[in-house]
């Protein structure tokens, strides 16, 4: 490893400062990879804090990560709504039916609290050890999804556009709803000790609804939202498009942005000058198979495109790395990250 | 598309169509479902069902579906664009009806996963379009797929994954059914991120948007009837 003297912590507030650090900061955001590690299924894996957080200690030392990765998965949120999680042996868990069977009893419905949902407090405990363990000098990243994108899981995607377009008085009780608990467990896990929030918001993303109903919906919820979250946050869009609406997601308060694949990463570099760090864009599903030579080209001429004068961490461009890519292709991602992501960056 | 246009003296003339077109499609995009339905029942007094079903509505929704493709035009548009012209075809051209029957049997499924939203916009799609299919739902495997396959004759089998993993184990139900002629078409957005994946698992076409399965269809339509 070439890089010297920063911890993670300070490679990634300088980035984050819009500031060129010792090298490029890497997220690795690998969630079942820890499983391998552990010799244990999916399912098992997540079944306790504490084989998350051996996990996450034993994949960064194994990649040099620049930061702790303690989500769980997506659907942990409508389990605590009331939903069903299904596993599988070979990729993240998903929500089953939606929680929500009749758009109707989104008029009773009553957010969760977060002391009372007992499979949170797996997340948080997790946190707890993972801050105890690495004592400021990686930042550990909470995940929340967004108020506006949890009902995809709590209603079913199709229901959900319909109550967003024909039915104002229902979605506006679902955001309350959804507001309440994403800002309650967003501050209960920076209290457990995450040093940010992930605020997941596809959603939001130009790829899902138009930039003008963004405006006035997702653009609203994230705001408000996210201005009662105490500690910083990162917007992920989870591989949809976002440079159509960056003005916006910029006012929103979040200091980076998790961005796609395939969106132009120089023409999203330019936006986001020294307003919002960008976090990306491996494409996570080729690389499965990409040979060590492409694995190698990709991650350089990312740094190319989007490295200099800081404001970047490089990442995929999902925010969750699959299960099937291999750890020899994250070796190679991570080694050319040491030896071509040091500042000044070479020219090519 | 069904593309056995009557050639009648009451056929809409090309200029009417592309006022239509371009009215039907504004329509759509502003999610005005009963403007949407006053043009197709304007259109609907002057030219057959099966031209309304092929040459307005599949033409408005294609170009819709090219459009999400371009990043012009968003997802929830496409769904509710669908919706609306499902809705309304079937009031001109009823399931029952003998031109719909007189396709290759063909079906559409969430494979392994329970994301409907992909499988409801292509199924809403090539209804409007004119096509009939069977929707066997999500959460199906490679067992229960076979035995349906071969109860119904399926001729035609689209496929909806969200996820990666379900993607991949496409090659699994491919290679049960080899032999049996049947053509797969997959789609969703696994494939959309790596355009090699669907030669990968032995698909016999993929399709990136709604509007590629109009073409698909249409093209394995002509081949296998
Ligand atoms: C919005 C979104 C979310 C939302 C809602 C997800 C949902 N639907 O339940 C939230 C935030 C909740 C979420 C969570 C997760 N997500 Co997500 N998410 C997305 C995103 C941005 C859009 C997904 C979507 O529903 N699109 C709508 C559908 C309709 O689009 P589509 O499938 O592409 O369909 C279009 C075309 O592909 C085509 N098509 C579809 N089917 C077919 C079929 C045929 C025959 C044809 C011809 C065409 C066709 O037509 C459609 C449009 O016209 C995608 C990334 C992306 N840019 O697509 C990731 C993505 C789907 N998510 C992913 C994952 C992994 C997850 C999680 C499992 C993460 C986790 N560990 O918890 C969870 C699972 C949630 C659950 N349901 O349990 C991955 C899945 C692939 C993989 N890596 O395995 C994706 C692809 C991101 C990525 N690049 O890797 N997610």
């Amino acid at each position: 490893m070439k890089s010297t003297g920063m911890t993670s912590m300070e490679r990634v507030f300088t980035a984050l400062s819009h500031k060129e650090p010792d090298r490029v900061p890497m997220f690795l955001l690998l969630t079942m990879h820890g499983a391998k590690e552990l010799g244990l299924t999916i399912k098992e894996y997540f079944s306790k804090a504490e084989y998350v957080v051996e996990g996450q200690l034993r994949l960064r030392r194994k990649y040099n990560n620049d930061c702790l990765n303690p989500f769980f998965y997506a659907a942990l949120e409508t389990e605590a709504f009331g939903g069903e999680v299904i596993f599988r042996e070979d990729g993240p868990p998903n929500s089953g039916l939606p929680c929500i069977a009749d758009i109707e009893m989104i008029r009773y419905l009553d957010p969760p609290t977060v002391k009372e949902s007992k499979m949170l407090h797996r997340v948080l405990k997790a946190i707890e050890l993972l801050k105890e363990k690495s004592r400021d000098t990686v930042p550990i990243i909470g995940v929340v999804m967004s108020p506006f994108s949890l009902p995809v899981m709590q209603l079913g995607f199709d229901k959900y556009i319909e109550v967003m377009h024909f039915h104002p008085d229902l979605f506006n009780k679902l955001m309350q709803v959804n507001k309440t608990f994403c800002i309650e467990w967003a501050n209960a896990q920076i209290k457990a000790g995450a040093t940010a929030i992930c605020y997941f918001d596809p959603v939001s993303s130009t790829t899902i609804i138009p930039p003008e109903w963004y405006h006035k919906t997702g653009y609203e919820i994230a705001r408000q939202t996210l201005a009662s979250i105490k500690g910083p946050t990162a917007t992920h869009f989870a591989s949809g498009f976002c440079l159509p609406i960056i003005d916006y997601v910029a006012k929103t308060g979040t200091a980076a942005i998790g961005i796609s694949s395939m969106e132009d990463l120089s023409q999203l570099k330019h936006a986001c000058k020294n307003r919002l760090t960008l976090l990306g864009n491996l494409n996570g599903i080729e690389m499965r198979r990409w040979s060590k030579d492409q694995a190698r080209e990709k991650v350089i001429s990312v740094i190319q495109a989007a490295a200099a004068g800081g404001g970047f961490i490089l990442s995929d461009n999902h925010g969750e790395i699959p299960w099937q890519v291999s750890d020899e292709t994250l070796h190679i991602i991570s080694d050319t990250v040491m030896n071509h992501g040091v500042y000044p960056l070479k020219q090519s | 598309m069904i593309n056995l246009i009557p050639k009648n003296k009451n056929a809409v003339g090309m200029a009417d169509l592309e006022v239509f077109r371009s009215d039907l499609e504004r329509a759509l995009i502003s999610l005005d479902r009963d403007m949407a339905q006053q043009i197709i029942n304007k259109a609907a007094s002057t030219g057959s069902p099966v031209e309304i079903a092929g040459e307005l509505i599949s033409r408005s929704l294609k170009s819709i579906g090219d459009k999400w493709e371009k990043g012009t035009l968003s997802l929830s548009q496409v769904y509710i664009s669908g919706l609306i012209c499902e809705q309304i075809i079937d009031t001109i051209l009823p399931p029952s009806s003998p031109v719909r029957k007189n396709q290759p049997k063909m079906a559409i499924a969430v494979f392994e996963d329970y994301h409907l939203l992909g499988k409801r916009i292509i199924y809403s799609v090539l209804r409007a379009s004119g096509f009939e299919l069977i929707d066997l739902g999500g959460g199906q495997d490679v067992t229960s797929l076979c035995e349906i396959i071969e109860k119904k004759k399926i001729k035609i089998l689209l496929l909806s994954v969200l996820m990666l993993p379900s993607a991949l184990r496409i090659k699994k139900l491919k290679e049960k059914l080899a032999g049996s002629g049947i053509k797969i078409i997959v789609g969703g957005a696994p494939f959309r991120f790596d355009e090699e994946l669907w030669k990968e698992v032995g698909a016999d076409a993929y399709g990136k948007d709604s509007s590629e399965a109009i073409d698909l269809v249409t093209k394995l339509m002509a081949e296998t009837l």
